[in-house]
Formats: C-alpha cells, structure tokens, sequence
C-alpha cells in the first residue's frame, strides 16, 4: 500500500486542508465553501481517479484511489467525492465516457432493482443513493434479458426524494420509472449487482476508518489538554483505558479496510476471497463506528456534544455510512450463508487463503 | 501521535506449499493417535514424541540462525505453522514456549556455550522450556519480583517461589527473572536479572495447582538453595527490564493470541448445519468478520516484525483486541447455538465442547500480560503516558 508515499493522496489531502477543513466549514456556517472547495478537486481530477486515460481520466491505482477516499473520511469532507468517484468509475467500466458533471452510483441498497423495457426506457426504484447539489448525473446499474447494462441518467428526469442522513447527507429514493438514459452500455463480465454493492461497501469502509483515525486523535489531543480534578484527564486510568479500546477498534478498521482494498486489487470483486474481505471490512467498521464514536464523545463530554465542536462531523458521518451499500447485518448474512456453505471444514482453508 | 497502520501484508505463495506440508503432517498425526482435532486437551500423554517429529520437520526455531540449528526462514512462514498447529490443536506444549519465547531470548541474550548447548536440542524438540515471572505477591506487577538470587562462587544461589509456571513440572529448563540487587529510589525496575534455570538441578520443586478448568497446567515452583552457575545469566546483571520490551511483540502479536477458543466456533458452524436461521447465519458471519480482521491485523504485525521493526503497541492491540474476542465467542456460540435443535444425533457433543471453551475463557484476557497492562501500553503509546 502505497499511501504514504503517493503523489496523488499527499495532494487530495492538501485540497481537503485548505478548501474543507471541517473546523472551517462549521465557522463559516453556510454553504460557501463547497463551490469552491469542488471546483478545486474537479481541477485535480480527483473525480475521476478511477477512469482509465482512454475515457479522460488520471488512472489511478484502485488502492490509490481507496487510500484518497480514506483520507477524505479523516477531515469527514462533506462533498460526494465518494459518490463521483465509484459513478465514473461503473461508467468507465461498461466503456462509457464520464461526463464533467458528477454522477452518483445506483445501487446502494441490497434490494434496489432498475429495469429497463423495450423502448429503451428504465423502470424501478432505488433507496439510500447519495446525492448533493455537486450531483448532476446517476450511474444506474440495470438488469435487462440481455444481462446487466450500465446507464448514465440526468437527475432532473427522475423523481428524487431526498431525505437527510444522520450526518445531514442527502440519502434519496429515486424513482427512474419512463427515464430514458443519456447512455446505455453493456456491462462487462463480473460488474452485477452484487459487485456494485461490494465496491460501495469497501468505499464506505475506507471513509469509516479514515473517520475513526481522525476521532482518534482529536480525543488524544483534547484528554492531553483537558484538566479535570487538577490533572488532564488523560492521566486518568479509565480514560487512558478507553482511549486504547478505542486505539483498537481504530486498528481494526484501518486493518480490515485495507486489507478488503488490497483485495480488491488483486482479486476482483467476485471471489470467495474479496466476499470475506469486503462483508468483514464493512462489519467490521461499522462495529468500530459505534464503539469508537461513542468513546471519542465520551472523552469529549458535554464540549463534543455540541454544534460548534468537529467530533459529530466525524461521528455521525462514520454511523451513517454504516447504512450505505447494505448493514452490518446484511454483511453479516452474506458472510454466514458462505460460511454455511463450506461448513466447518471449509471454514479455516477460507480464512487462512487470505 | 502514534499512526496505527496495518499494511496488507499477504503471505508469500511458499507459504502455501508450508501449509499445506503442515496439514498433512497433522493429518497422518491425528490418524495415528497422537491427538484428536476436537479435543484440545488431548495428546498430553503423546507431546513429547510429537514434539521431536515437528522438530524433525524442521518446524521448530525455523527463523533462528542456522549456526544454532535453525533454518532462518521467515517469521511469516513461522506464522502459518504456528496457526496451522492452534488450529487443529495439535500438542504443541512441549516446544511452543521454547520456540516463541526463550529461544529468541538465549539467541539475544544468552553466552555463546549456551547457546551452542541449548538451542539446537531445542530444534529438535528434546527439551521444554517454562517462564518463571510470576511470584505470590507479584503478578502484572513484575518488578515486584523478591525470588532471590545471591552471589556464591562461580554463580548464584537461588531462594524463593515462582507462581502461575505453566507447564513448569515437565520442563527441562525455566528463563526466570530473579532480584540481584534492591531497586532504586530513582529505578523501581532495576535488581532483576534473567537466569537460565536447569529444573532438574538439587533444589528445585514443582507443586501443580489444579485450574478451575480441569487443566494441570499451574504450578509452584520453590527454589531452595538451587545453585545456578555464572554463564547461565541471561543478559546484563540488574538490567532485565531492559531486555523486556522486545520479546513481547512476538508473545502478543500472534495467533494463538485470538484461536484459544476457535473450536467454539467451529463446533458451531458443524452444529447448526447448512441451512441454520437466520438469526444463527448473521451471528456467525459477524464472528468471521470479526475473526478475519484479527487475523489480517496479526499477520500484519508478523509483516512488522519480518521487516525488524518493534511493533510492541501494534502487538499489544492485537493481543487486547483478540482474547477479549477469543474470551466472548464460546459466549456467543452458545446464545446461537439455543436457535438450532442440537441435543440429539452426532451433535450431541457440542455442549460439552462448548463447556471446556467456557471454563477457559476467563484466563484468556489474563495470561501473557492482562487487558489492563495492555491497555496501558497502548495508552502510553498513544502519547497518554
């Protein structure tokens, strides 16, 4: 994993620092940061990271990429970098070119199905999609006779209703039903419904752990400078132990996301490996978002409670994305219908192949 | 502030060919009697044969140098043996102390003639080792050690008791930390000294201490007048606490560190079959979520060590975060396991095994460093300390 040394998340961080540090963005209460903060990550091509140079896009690596998202998650950036990133990436992997207006992934609920009909045009409901005012375009994955398509659509066609995540994030249930797309391409092999959910899933569980990273050192930083009963409250013994729960479950997610990234990168989306990998990854963070959430707000007492204070913009964006592209129990079920699959004489050979 | 990065270290494809050498080589164990996979107390009588034969493969002190009989393969290919072993519950009693612990320590710390003495029988798995740390009034808190060793002629005697000794009654040999001097106003944790015990030397008794889990594996070890000779100190006179750290990363890190009690979950997915409830497939998808990621997370610390560094926070977290895991899990099977009709047919066994998990469990989160000096550990490697 080259994160530390790459060019591209070194400048995707200095971009998230100067233009959506979230200390910034609650001072400025209002909205004036986000044109200009999005207009400098579209001028970096951080959008499009997943696209190939042939369809105009930079080509980074896909654990590059997931490494970029990660450090979003770490100033919880509030702009749909995630969303345009996995949009241009689906599209790019059906060969259609991404157009310069951000586009959203459909679907990021398990049980979303879009069709489409004879004339061409699609049918059916999505839930739970990501949408902001950055968001112009949907990526659609489509099941048809002839397989599963991808189909770039203009949100204004749909019937969009939009309601705020616990973060305040724009979740919607959009309605394609008579939308005809702007472009409509066959799916290549492996892209499905199942490998949509599961690069989303990996997604949400990079920006979880870049989120709990952050949360980490904010009430590091707060129990070293807090004075309670004479001293910093970090030379309290139940605090200091709390703080290293919370160091673990920080490492569990940075551990199983990565791990699900690296997965990604050398297996595809399909195997029995990447399955593992990625149901854990996003179990596994979604657990340390309520743990570790609830220990960093605990440090923090009333102070992080509080409107002004960044924790909630980590905290309540780590428990929402835990809702994103299927729960921890739905994870859960996949990983459990596998496991009763090979039984428990297939279960270590699984675990150990990885 | 510590960045806690875990780098998605895979092992490396020879590691492959290993497993699969190891699983045979436990297969053919378990067809000839030496141990029974289901039944992690089995093979107590059969572990000092068996210990020879893993020697004979190779399999123990395999990242050592080989001047001392080791093969100074990696600590990630050490990694698959030792999880392969836990796994099927192979007995590895007899060689596992020697081989995580008190070999790298003599090859650190120990004097040439010993550890041309000591370290290629430990290869071969002729001779068993003990950790002699624990005395009655000094526990986590290990520079409360008062076991004596005195300055004689050409070495030290010995007066005292160590507490807790694993395995002690069929050792050959104990690493034991002893005070050589009074600690300091300025250092509490100067006076102790690292010794080479020969258990069978005059002097030296073991008394076993029955365990709430039916295991015999405790002991009170007495030293009365025991008389160690002058090379058989391990380190600096003194300065044992500063020999400490390293060896750590190694005890915490590993697997056995989160698979004490893998049979539970095992014997879980055997018991509810291929169709179980709902309820029971979400239940055990969360476990192996939760499994999976310690494993990745300690194979990415043996990735740490492999490359020289010292991953002590890194291993600490591992070892908190997995036997607190390892120690709910028989917890957690049971609650799934009430959904599933299992008490009659082949299953019937399940509840038994379930019992011996249970009735370990609590030791888990104690042996090897508890949840509090761990927690502590990582505190002050967060900058808290």
């Amino acid at each position: 994993m080259p994160e530390q040394e790459s060019y591209v998340v070194a400048t995707a961080e200095r971009v998230f620092a100067d233009l959506a540090d979230p200390q910034s963005v609650i001072q400025l209460r209002n909205d004036s940061w986000r044109a200009p903060a999005w207009a400098a990550l579209l001028e970096t091509g951080l959008p499009l990271a997943w696209v190939p140079e042939v369809l105009g896009g930079p080509d980074v690596p896909l654990d590059e990429g997931f490494a970029i998202l990660r450090a979003s998650g770490r100033v919880a950036l509030a702009l749909p970098l995630a969303e345009a990133m996995l949009g241009a990436w689906m599209l790019a992997q059906a060969g259609i070119t991404p157009p310069p207006e951000a586009a959203s992934i459909v679907p990021s609920g398990p049980h979303d199905q879009i069709l489409v009909g004879r004339d061409g045009r699609l049918a059916g409901k999505a839930t739970c999609v990501a949408i902001a005012t950055e968001i112009e375009r949907l990526a659609v994955l489509v099941a048809s006779n002839e397989g599963p398509h991808v189909a770039l659509v203009r949100t204004t066609d749909c019937r969009i209703n939009g309601r705020p995540n616990l973060a305040g994030e724009l979740r919607a249930s959009i309605d394609f039903d008579g939308v005809f797309p702007l472009a409509y391409a066959k799916a290549p092999a492996g892209l499905n419904h199942a490998a949509v959910l599961r690069m989303g899933a990996a997604v949400r569980a990079q920006q979880i752990a870049g989120a709990l990273e952050r949360m980490l050192e904010i009430s590091v930083r707060y129990a070293t400078e807090r004075i309670a009963f004479g001293k910093p409250i970090g030379q309290f013994q139940a605090v200091q132990h709390n703080l290293a729960k919370l160091g673990g479950e920080v490492a569990a997610s940075v551990a199983a996301a990565v791990s699900a990234a690296d997965a990604i990168l050398h297996e595809g989306l399909a195997s029995d490996a990447s399955i593992l990998e990625i149901s854990a990854a996003k179990i596994r963070c979604g657990q340390a978002a309520e743990v570790g959430a609830a220990i960093a707000h605990q440090v923090h007492g009333a102070i992080g409670f509080t409107d002004e204070h960044v924790l909630h913009r980590f905290s309540l964006r780590a428990l929402s994305w835990r809702d994103d592209f299927g729960n921890e129990v739905f994870w859960s079920t996949e990983l459990g219908s596998m496991v009763a699959r090979v039984g428990a004489r297939g279960l270590w050979p699984l675990l150990a192949s990885r | 502030m510590l960045e806690l990065r875990f780098d998605p270290v895979r092992l490396p494809p020879r590691c492959n060919e290993l497993r699969h050498e190891v699983r045979e080589f436990l297969a053919a164990e378990v067809a000839a009697g030496t141990f029974d996979p289901r039944d992690p107390e089995s093979g107590s009588s059969t572990a000092k044969e068996f210990s020879k034969r893993v020697g004979a493969r190779g399999w123990i002190g395999m990242t050592w140098p080989k001047q001392y009989g080791g093969q100074e393969r990696s600590f990630l290919e050490r990694y698959v043996v030792t999880e392969e072993m836990r796994v099927a519950n192979a007995p590895t009693r007899h060689f596992f102390v020697a081989d995580r612990q008190s070999g790298p320590t003599l090859i650190r710390y120990a004097s040439e003639a010993i550890k041309r003495k000591i370290l290629p029988a430990i290869v071969r798995g002729e001779i068993c080792f003990c950790i002699g740390m624990s005395e009655p009034n000094s526990g986590s808190d290990l520079f409360a050690a008062s076991t004596k060793a005195t300055r004689v002629d050409h070495g030290w005697r010995i007066n005292g008791t160590k507490i807790w000794t694993s395995n002690a009654h069929n050792s050959d040999y104990m690493i034991g930390l002893f005070r050589t001097s009074a600690s300091t106003r300025e250092n509490r944790r100067h006076g102790l000294t690292s010794f080479l015990v020969n258990m069978k030397a005059p002097g030296v008794s073991c008394n076993p201490i029955g365990q709430m889990s039916g295991q015999k594996e405790f002991n009170e070890v007495v030293f009365d007048d025991v008389i160690i000779p002058d090379d058989h100190t391990i380190g600096e006179i003194d300065g044992a606490w500063k020999q400490a750290t390293s060896e750590l990363a190694y005890e915490r890190s590993g697997p056995e560190r989160f698979l004490e009690t893998y049979g539970a979950l095992s014997e879980l997915v055997d018991a509810v079959g291929t169709q179980p409830p709902a309820t029971v497939v979400a239940g055990i998808g969360r476990l192996v979520a939760e499994l999976h990621t310690l494993r990745r997370m300690s194979v990415s610390v043996a990735g740490m060590l492999e490359a020289g560094r010292e991953p002590v926070v890194e291993a600490a977290i591992v070892k908190d975060v997995g036997t607190v895991w390892e120690q709910g899990l028989p917890h957690r099977a049971r609650d799934l396991a009430a959904l599933v009709a299992h008490e009659t047919g082949p299953n019937v066994t399940f509840d038994e095994k379930l019992a011996f998990y249970l009735k370990i469990a609590p030791k888990v989160t104690i042996q090897g460093g508890t949840t509090e000096i761990l927690r502590g550990i990582i505190a002050r490697g967060l900058g808290l300390r």
